[in-house]
């Protein structure tokens, strides 16, 4: 624990990226600042979907959208464990290019049993978003 | 190439003849692991097996919704392609995707992806996800795509 941390749950985010093995393969990371997490993942071969345009999977940006966004509701709620999906919807704006990705995601609402999330991924423009995600999770214990 | 521009192909058939070359080339689907098994006109399916590295709860052993996402985004793209007339690839534009229950530790998921309407630029599909049969769902989707247009010779931005 780094007692420097503005975010006790920082540490946490970073314990749960490496117990979770489909992290550890797709290789993000997060870095936390008080509660504003941006992930990233960076750019590797088996991230691509099609070869003939090096244009990044759209199922990889979704997986680290979903994990952004998880992630998220996790940091900013008192969750023993991150939160189940119930639901996502995902706009492929632009084309992924083969470079390292970067997301946030914002907690729109965090009810008692639901949490409704926006996730955006970019690269070299944050304004110009590559794939956008709105999801729903399940906060709830029972 | 272009002496018959009006000639129609079964691309269903084409599919089905080089159904595993179709994920030997995207690198994503081989970390995934997902197999096409079967290309009808319009209609595909395919397998996702269980694996260790695709783990999202490591206490359920569950794999993660993302490789489901993976999985059916990449079936819908291929019942669009399996339902024209002529060789087109498409782009997802948006695919939504809800999940029912989740998938059990160190079982197949079959996969069956559907496109139910074609227009001249857009693609509509459906696609469920299941152990057994459709009445006990893991995850459905519903996803949108664009029709690219055809290109000879590689790709321009």
């Amino acid at each position: 624990m780094n007692p420097q941390l503005t975010n006790p749950r920082a540490d946490e985010i970073d314990a749960i990226l490496k117990r979770l093995p489909f992290a550890q393969t797709l290789g993000m990371r997060c870095e936390v600042l008080g509660d504003e997490m941006t992930a990233i993942l960076p750019f590797q071969e088996k991230l691509i979907g099609n070869v003939a345009i090096r244009a990044l999977h759209g199922g990889a940006i979704a997986s680290f959208l979903e994990l952004t966004a998880m992630l998220q509701v996790f940091l900013v709620s008192d969750m023993p464990r991150p939160p189940k999906p119930i639901n996502l919807t995902i706009d492929y704006l632009r084309q992924g290019h083969a470079k390292d990705l970067y997301a946030r995601a914002y907690v729109l609402k965090m009810g008692r049993r639901m949490a409704s999330v926006r996730a955006e991924a970019w690269q070299e423009n944050r304004a110009e978003p590559v794939t956008a995600l709105m999801a729903h999770f399940l906060v709830a214990a029972d | 190439m272009n002496d018959k521009p009006k000639q129609q192909y079964d691309i269903a058939a084409i599919m089905n003849e080089n159904i595993n070359v179709m994920r030997d080339v995207v690198p994503w689907a081989n970390e995934t692991r997902f197999r096409v098994t079967k290309v009808e006109k319009g209609h595909v399916f395919g397998t996702q097996p269980w694996a260790e590295h695709l783990v999202g709860d490591p206490e359920s052993g569950v794999i993660h919704g993302g490789v489901i996402t993976t999985f059916l985004d990449n079936l819908c793209g291929m019942a669009c392609t399996s339902a024209m007339t002529e060789m087109r690839f498409v782009a997802t534009i948006d695919l939504r995707i809800d999940y029912m229950r989740p998938a059990e530790k160190g079982r197949d998921i079959i996969g069956e992806a559907e496109c139910y309407h074609l227009t001249r630029t857009v693609c509509f599909t459906r696609a469920w996800a299941y152990h057994e049969t459709r009445d006990k769902l893991i995850a459905t989707a519903a996803g949108t795509f664009a029709i690219n247009k055809a290109r000879l010779g590689g790709s321009k931005k």
